[in-house]
């Protein structure tokens, strides 16, 4: 809880929900007649309207990129480190948006929405979305907005992925994609880890074939154990280790199946708050949505080809300890953009901290990113 | 603040509208230069801690292990690789003069003369390796793992059917001297070379 607001926080903020009446087709075929989507913002629009930025969250994230929303709050956004007054995504210099995804569970129509047609939530019976259609009910926000041009789409992870959708779908509606920690498409070996966290969902007792709303249960082991999974690919090993070591919960080794190392407890700390605030049909979702994202599948797996067609500017970043998206995959995004002559800088942070060093205020990530934010907002003539 | 006079010999070297790649790129003013004179391109840098200045001055800048080679680039996609100061620092110089008449149609490198009276006189009389105001470091920290004479780049080239069509010797103050055009490789201490495969 924040005794004060710091003075490089956007402050408190609340969101608004955008209720949407004009239907949308989904990449799988099915449609959503109607839809909302609810949004955090700040910063001010300038008159022409092209200091706008984009944020897209990855997996886990929302709308609530950065401040706080009571002075109760413990944490403020997921992204706090990156978006604020003199930050590096500076409120003072441009107007910054954020969603939650549909399909997502924190006030944008998806599973624990209440279908129209059956009164009950959807559930299970939400269509997967996918990337390209998270990029397309951003673009309707973008139009409600009178957003014509994002000066910027920024994210890291799943949140890259969609400012790459951007600049493929959209090449003339984004000045910069900023791809952070991402890869052109999952691995075989994430999409593994994948499908591990969604056999844990779906074969908890508690999942009801994801109908446990009807059923007032919440599939807590499934979840919980997803979470732990996929906190555990976030990190590096190094960061563990720092972090944590073989530090003991208690004094000695207890010879049983319980909690020993501080580690598990950790672990099992972050499964249980997570599994409370967080649907389980929507972590699923989440995880198709990454596994089936390959834009370049439509053209001929040739990601050069794919994204001849963009215009944007990109700044690619990636982080060396990161094995859940390694530098490698970024190399392949950025030499696809050198072999068609884009505009692209890349850096390689070196950071311990796994692939959540997206997330983090590492210097030289926070150096280099406030330079590219810079000299976008130099182009909306937003500083000198 | 005037640019330094080897870049300026690059520059002149370079036509507008050309597309250059720059390997070593450091703060990126070489490209930051070319650019305002039409050229663009992509610096390749491996130490990040000058991006935000190649970010400020407008330039595209990649992180990556020129040891590596150049292998993210398609044959003869640069007018120009520019290499300076940069070659004595490599692990296998012969190879990345190979790749940059791969990736480029012509080829810029520049590199300080092993063969300066200076340091010849340092090693032959001194019987220490050679420090200069060019190469400042001592043996044990050098990052200069790979030094050569003007002379020497000149049998490369030539083993590796590279032509010279310009060169530009120097002295540490980048100026040309009447030592410098008369015996290059005693006089010079900043040798600036450009090539091109012989097809």
């Amino acid at each position: 809880m924040p005794d004060t607001i710091p003075a490089d926080s956007v402050g408190l903020v609340s969101p608004t929900t955008l209720h949407i009446d004009t239907p949308i087709t989904l990449e799988c075929g099915r449609s959503l007649q109607s839809y909302d989507l609810i949004y955090e913002s700040y910063g001010e629009l300038n008159d022409d309207g092209s200091n706008a930025v984009l944020i897209c969250h990855a997996l886990s994230g929302d709308h609530h990129a950065a401040g706080y929303h009571s002075m109760d709050d413990k944490k403020p956004g997921w992204w706090d480190s990156a978006i604020g007054p003199g930050k590096a995504i500076d409120t003072n210099h441009f107007y910054v948006v954020c969603l939650n995804n549909l399909g997502g569970c924190k006030g944008s129509t998806g599973p624990t929405s209440i279908n129209p047609q059956t009164n009950k939530p959807f559930g299970p019976d939400f269509p997967i979305v996918t990337v390209s259609d998270w990029v397309n009910s951003q673009a309707v926000l973008a139009d409600h907005l009178n957003i014509q041009q994002w000066a910027a789409v920024i994210g890291g992870s799943l949140g890259g992925m969609q400012a790459m959708q951007w600049a493929i779908s959209f090449p003339e509606k984004l000045r910069h994609a900023l791809i952070i920690a991402a890869a052109p498409k999952l691995s075989a070996q994430n999409i593994a880890f994948n499908e591990v966290a969604r056999t844990a969902i779906k074969s908890d007792p508690d999942f009801h074939e994801g109908h446990y709303a009807d059923y007032n249960a919440i599939p807590r082991q499934g979840l919980g154990l997803a979470r732990m999974l996929g906190h555990i690919t976030y990190l590096s090993d190094a960061a563990m280790g720092e972090k944590f070591g073989r530090e003991l919960r208690y004094d000695a080794i207890q010879y049983g199946y319980d909690v020993d190392f501080q580690i598990e407890s950790y672990l099992r700390y972050q499964s249980e708050t997570f599994v409370e605030h967080f649907d389980a049909n929507t972590y699923l979702l989440m995880t198709k949505a990454l596994d089936y994202f390959d834009p370049a599948q439509e053209f001929g797996h040739d990601l050069a080809k794919t994204l001849a067609s963009i215009q944007a500017k990109c700044l690619v970043v990636s982080f060396t300890s990161d094995w859940r998206f390694s530098p490698e995959r970024s190399h392949e995004i950025v030499n696809a953009l050198l072999s068609t002559g884009k505009e692209v800088t890349y850096a390689e942070i070196e950071a311990h901290q796994g692939h959540d060093a997206f997330l983090m205020p590492i210097p030289r990530y926070h150096e280099i990113f406030n330079s590219y934010m810079q000299r976008i907002a130099a182009e909306c003539g937003a500083v000198a | 603040m005037s640019l330094r006079v080897d870049f300026q010999i690059i520059s002149d070297w370079i036509p507008e509208g050309a597309r250059v790649l720059d390997l070593g790129c450091d703060n990126g003013t070489l490209l930051n230069h070319l650019q305002q004179r039409g050229i663009s391109g992509y610096g390749l840098e491996i130490d990040n801690s000058k991006f935000s200045d190649c970010i400020d001055a407008g330039v595209n800048v990649i992180q990556a292990d020129l040891d590596q080679g150049l292998p993210q680039f398609a044959d003869q996609s640069f007018d120009f690789v520019i290499l300076s100061q940069t070659l004595q620092a490599i692990n296998r110089p012969d190879f990345l003069i190979e790749e940059i008449a791969r990736v480029g149609k012509q080829g810029i490198i520049g590199f300080p003369n092993f063969g300066h009276w200076q340091c010849r006189l340092q090693l032959a009389l001194g019987g220490h390796m050679p420090v200069s105001r060019t190469l400042p470091n001592d043996w044990f920290n050098t990052p200069n793992i790979h030094l050569c004479t003007v002379q020497d780049f000149e049998q490369l080239c030539s083993d590796k059917q590279m032509e010279v069509l310009n060169r530009s010797i120097v002295n540490h103050a980048h100026k040309d001297t009447l030592g410098t055009k008369l015996l290059p490789n005693l006089f010079g201490q900043i040798a600036l070379y450009q090539i091109k495969k012989t097809s």
